[in-house]
Formats: C-alpha cells, structure tokens, sequence
C-alpha cells in the first residue's frame, strides 16, 4: 500500500501552477506539504484527490483508498451530529463504531449541527474521515479554528491513524506533534517556458 | 445512494418552507390568473389544463436553484464527489429528491385547483396523469440546469433562461395530453410522446449532469 | 500539414488576418449584386406581388440561423473532444451572428405576414420554432457571460449547446405536432422539385451565398476579437502570477 505520485502537473484558472512534482508515501507515513498562500497546495490535494484531473504525470494509489477533507466540512445544519457522521458511514457502508468517543464528541451527539462552534464543527468533519475506513487522508488545513486541545486530540487520532499503517498528506503550518517529513512545494511551481495546447499559454 | 435520498428528504422535512413555498405559489397562480383574464366560467373551462401545466411548471422552477447550491455552499458536494457513489448516481438522486418534494406534491394539488378554474369533468384524471407522467422529467431537466449553474454566485434568473427553452418539449405534450383530456378527445399520441420526452430525460440527463458537476467541481 | 495547426491561436490569427479582407470582399459583392438583382431585375409574384421579395433576406438569414447552431455545436464537440481553444472561441463568437440572424428572420417574416397572411405573428410551427431557436440562442449566451473561467465556461457552454441541440429537435416536433400551421413549405429542398421558378431562383442563390459570406467574414472578425481578449487576459494572468 503506497501513495505514489511522479512528475504531475496540474492547474488552476487555466494556468499551470506546478509542476514535475514527485512523492511518495508508505504506510505508517505522513508528509506535511509546506509552501506560501497561492502555491497550490490545495490544487495539489485536490488533483490527487481526483476531483480535477493532471495535466501531465500519474497518480499511483489503489482504488477506493482516499479520504480527502476539504476547508468545508460538509455539515448539514439541520441534522445532528450523529446523523451527519452516520450518513457519511452509510456512504462508505462502513458503521460509525467508536470514533464519536474519540473526537470527544459524544455529549454534543444529539445537538443539531448548526448550535456547534466553530471549532466543534471541525472536530465533526475530522471525524468524517474515520468512518470513510480509508487509508489515506489528504487533508486541507485540518487545523483552521481548533484549540490547542483539539489540536492535541487529532494528532493523537493522526498518530493513531498512521499506527494502523495509514497514510496522510497535510497542508499545514501548526505543528501535529506528529514525526512526518516536510515537503516544500514552492520548487514546484510552473516555469512559463512551458506553453501546453489547451491552457493560456497558448496565447501568449 | 438510497442513503442520500434519505438524508436529503430529511434535510427537506426539517427545513420546512421548501415545498410549501412551491405549493403556495401554485395556489397563487391559480388564483390570479381568473383575476387577469375575467370572471367568465367557460373561458376559464378552456384554459384550465394549460394554466395548471404552466403553474405546475413554474413552481418547479422554483426550487431548482436549491438542487446543488446548498451542498455547494457547505462543501459536502466536493466530499460526495470523492466518495464511493457515482456523481452520476448522485445527480439522478438528486432530481427524485426534488420530484417527491415538489413535483409530486403539486401533481396532487394540481386537481384540486382544477375546480378553482373551473376544469371539465373529464379533464381531471388527464390533468393528474399528465403531471404524473410529465413532472420528472421538469425535475431531471431542472437538475442539469442546476448543475450548470452551481458555481455561480447568482444563478436564479440564468438557471430560468436556461432551463424554460428546455421545458418546452415537455409542457407542449403535458399541457395538450390534459387539454385533449378536459374536451375529451384522444390522447394516446401526445401521452405517448410526453412519456418518451420523460424516459429519454431521466435516461440520460443524470449523465450530462454528473458531467457538468465535474466540470464545475474542478 | 494537418488542419488542426489552424487551432493554434497565433496560426489561426496569421490565417484568419489573410482571408479576412477577401471574405468580406466577396461577401458585400455577393450580397449588393443579389439584393439588387433581387429587389430591381425580378418581376413581382402574380400572387404575392413585390412583398414576395422580401425573400431575399428572408430566406438567407434563416439559413444561417440554424446553419449558425449547427456550427456551434460542431465547434462546441471538437473543443470538448480536442480541446481547441480557437474552436470554443469560434462557438462563442458565433452565438450573437447567429441570434441576429433568426432575429432578422423573425422581424423580416413578420413584415412579410403581414400583407399575406394579415397578422404579424401567428403561432405557426415554423415562427413559433424559431422564437424557440431565438431562446436558445439567448441561453447559450447568458451562460457564456455568467461564467468568469474561461475554460470552464467553453465547457459548460458546450455541453449546454448539446443538450440544447437535442431539446431544440424535440422542441421543433412538438410544436410541429401542437400546431400544424400556415407557412408555406420550405422553399428549397434538394430532392423535390422547386417551388419557386428560376427568376427568382438564381438572385436567392447568390444572397444565400452572400449570407454565408457574410457569416464566415463577421466570425472570423469576432474569432479574432475574442484570441486578442484572451490573449490580453493571459497576459494580465502571467504578470499577476510572475
């Protein structure tokens, strides 16, 4: 099981914002993906995630093995916590077990979504991706509005993760109190020597 | 997938409004078209099926924006497309969603605001039937058109101008399936035709659906 | 030498700027000599008397009309198989010719109603078909402009021009089938024998010929009007990013 990605480019608005970028991930690994706003740290999360294609390059993961979070969490407001975790269990047909307890989420459980704070409300989208039972997580930011016991709280759920021989990818700047590598992407981004069919380079 | 029909049906319930607002403003219509055109009962008896088709159409349109837009808004549109069930699986839930919330409520409604318009006797099982056979197909195509338009800040008036043309096979054979249907005249043709333009929307919008969304996804 | 090097932007520009002058050229020739041979040297309808030249105008644009979607749909599938660019430009900058066209069909039959049938407007299939055309036209439009992204509006404007093709069809047999109509029966089909009698047949040649002159000279003109904005875009877009 290993996440491998060789020379992808990939774009965003039409423009090519990385390129030739090339890592890897084995099980039991995490990459913390650094690199200034505008980067294409999330361009790269979501290519890999398969919610735009490469330009160029190949994405190497087994099938169904991808949990990807975004900024959003996905919560419907209207519905409990519970209900939202269990309708994300049930997409993944997978049960929600335990993972209320180890978000430390179970006293909120039957409070309509819309009355969490901020920080509550991260806490349910994180504990999305236990239930998905998928190994790797590409996660966006999964820190934005925790406190520092939360954050606390998900690098234990992270180390756990990684225990069981997952896999993440983090664009983040806090740090997890995980052992992971650190990949700057800032090297990667487009050259403009590069003019492709289809992208607005062409025009130039 | 039947997971999210759930859900988003739930989701409906617990917001309220959502199909009442359709249902008042079927009411409404059905109200003030007497009140433009004049009190005459037999003018009313032959406009009756094509007003309660264009009322039925409109209300539609309604809440089409609302297809997509909420869970654009909050992100689980993106979590749905990286999950196990097929963007195609998800446009074609949620255009049954929005049938059994707003088309089928208004196919119901709809005889009873034939009195109000003063309907023939025959007309009211064709008008039922009609809205039966023609109203998921409005949703289906409704939801392509919601999917074109998801990104967009204000999609309302351009999902109409877009999605009216659209409607157009569809209200022709509807409305004339009712009207034969109230003058009592055949109607197997055009109830024929209606059921077709159905079967070929729901065939293969939820396709060009799915692909728009991940057009707009990217 | 494949023609797709004419997708290029810069290729299509250098070949396009060629034939631009020569294309308008013979379009005005086209259109004066026919419009004049039309309106001037025919003589008047024994039925219609001179309303029935009105043709000349009538016909053509209609023509381009329809002949304007189908182009767009050709160019809205190479750019969603291939992915030109100049192909969903073209598609693009078609869209307004073509909504002028029907329009001038429409207002051209209505004041040609008038004096035949008595009414500006009757719900015939054909008028009512091509309200419908105008519609659909006006849709295709609103879309382009409603999305910031350019590709993602090419393709989102071409699955839009699809679907619409199909509903369009299906539109057209409806309401042939709502209302069975007054219009007279298509003025020229390749495999009947013709309805109209040379004299007026030869001019009505020329001006179709002039319309579709026309149609190429203002999309090319509007093609290049559409590369220069995308071009100035990536420019504004490469400095932002530099």
């Amino acid at each position: 099981m290993e996440l491998r990605v060789t020379d992808l480019a990939c774009a965003r608005g039409g423009m090519i914002v990385l390129q030739d970028v090339c890592l890897q991930l084995r099980a039991g690994q995490a990459l913390l993906l650094r690199g200034p706003n505008g980067a294409g740290k999330t361009t790269l999360l979501r290519t890999i995630g398969d919610l735009q294609k490469p330009i160029t390059g190949t994405i190497d993961a087994p099938e169904d093995s991808i949990a990807y979070a975004a900024h959003q969490d996905g919560l419907k407001a209207t519905l409990t916590v519970r209900e939202n975790l269990q309708f994300w269990a049930r997409i993944y047909r997978r049960h929600m077990g335990d993972v209320l307890q180890r978000m430390n989420l179970q006293v909120l459980a039957d409070r309509p979504a819309q009355s969490l704070s901020a920080g509550q409300k991260r806490r349910l989208g994180l504990a999305r991706l236990l239930v998905t039972g998928r190994p790797i997580w590409l996660l966006d930011e999964p820190t934005v509005s925790l406190d520092a016991a939360s954050v606390a709280l998900f690098g234990d759920v992270l180390r756990g993760h990684l225990a069981d021989g997952g896999m993440a990818l983090i664009a983040t700047h806090i740090d997890l109190g995980i052992k992971a590598d650190v990949l700057d992407i800032s090297p990667f981004r487009a050259q403009h020597s590069v003019p492709q069919a289809g992208f607005e380079e062409a025009f130039l | 997938m039947i997971v999210l029909l759930i859900r988003d049906l739930r989701l409906a319930v617990r917001s309220g409004g959502g199909f009442g607002l359709g249902l008042a403003f079927f009411l409404l219509v059905a109200v003030l078209v007497p009140l433009a055109v004049g009190p005459q009962a037999d003018l009313h008896a032959r406009i009756a099926a094509g007003i309660l088709w264009l009322g039925a159409l409109l209300s539609c349109l309604l809440s089409l924006d609302r297809i997509f837009a909420l869970d654009h808004e909050d992100g689980s549109l993106d979590l749905l497309a990286t999950s196990p069930i097929p963007l195609e699986g998800v446009a074609a839930v949620k255009a049954l969603t929005h049938w059994l919330v707003t088309g089928l409520p208004l196919t119901v409604l709809a005889p009873a605001l034939g009195v109000l318009l003063n309907l023939p006797p025959d007309g009211y099982l064709w008008l039922f039937l009609s809205l039966l056979a023609g109203t998921p197909a409005l949703s289906v195509i409704g939801t392509f058109g919601a999917a074109l338009t998801v990104g967009l800040k204000r999609g309302g008036l351009l999902l109409s101008l877009l999605v009216l043309p659209l409607y157009i096979p569809t209200l022709v054979f509807g409305a004339e399936v009712a009207r034969r249907g109230a003058e009592d005249l055949a109607i197997g043709v055009p109830l024929a035709l209606l059921l077709a333009v159905t079967m070929g929307s729901i065939a293969l919008l939820p396709f060009a659906s799915a692909l728009v969304l991940r057009i707009n996804l990217r | 030498m494949s023609i797709w090097e004419y997708a290029n932007p810069k290729k299509f520009m250098q070949t396009s700027g060629l034939l631009l002058p020569w294309v308008t050229g013979l379009a005005a020739i086209a259109l004066v000599v026919g419009l004049i041979w039309g309106f001037f040297f025919t003589p008047a309808d024994y039925r219609q008397g001179a309303t029935v030249k009105i043709i000349f105008l009538h016909v053509p644009a209609a023509l381009m009309a329809i002949n304007g979607w189908l182009m767009m749909l050709v160019a809205s599938l190479i750019w969603l198989i291939r992915r030109h660019h100049v192909s969903a430009l073209s598609a693009k900058a078609a869209a307004p010719i073509g909504m002028t066209m029907t329009l001038i069909a429409l207002v051209t039959g209505a004041i040609w109603g008038q004096p035949m049938w008595g009414t500006w407007w009757a719900w015939d299939p054909r008028l009512t078909s091509f309200m419908i055309l105008f519609l659909f036209y006006l849709g295709y439009i609103a879309l382009w402009h409603a999305i910031e992204d350019p590709d993602t509006a090419a393709d989102l404007t071409s699955v839009l021009c699809m679907v619409g093709s199909v509903f369009a069809i299906l539109s057209r047999y409806a309401v042939l089938f709502w209302n069975q109509g007054l219009h007279q029966g298509a003025s020229l089909s390749m495999d009947k024998t013709q309805h109209i009698s040379n004299v007026f047949w030869f001019p009505l040649i020329v001006c179709m010929g002039g319309f579709v002159l026309l149609f190429v000279a203002l999309l090319l003109l509007r093609t290049r009007t559409e590369i220069r904005a995308r071009r100035l875009q990536a420019l504004l877009l490469r400095e932002r990013m530099a």
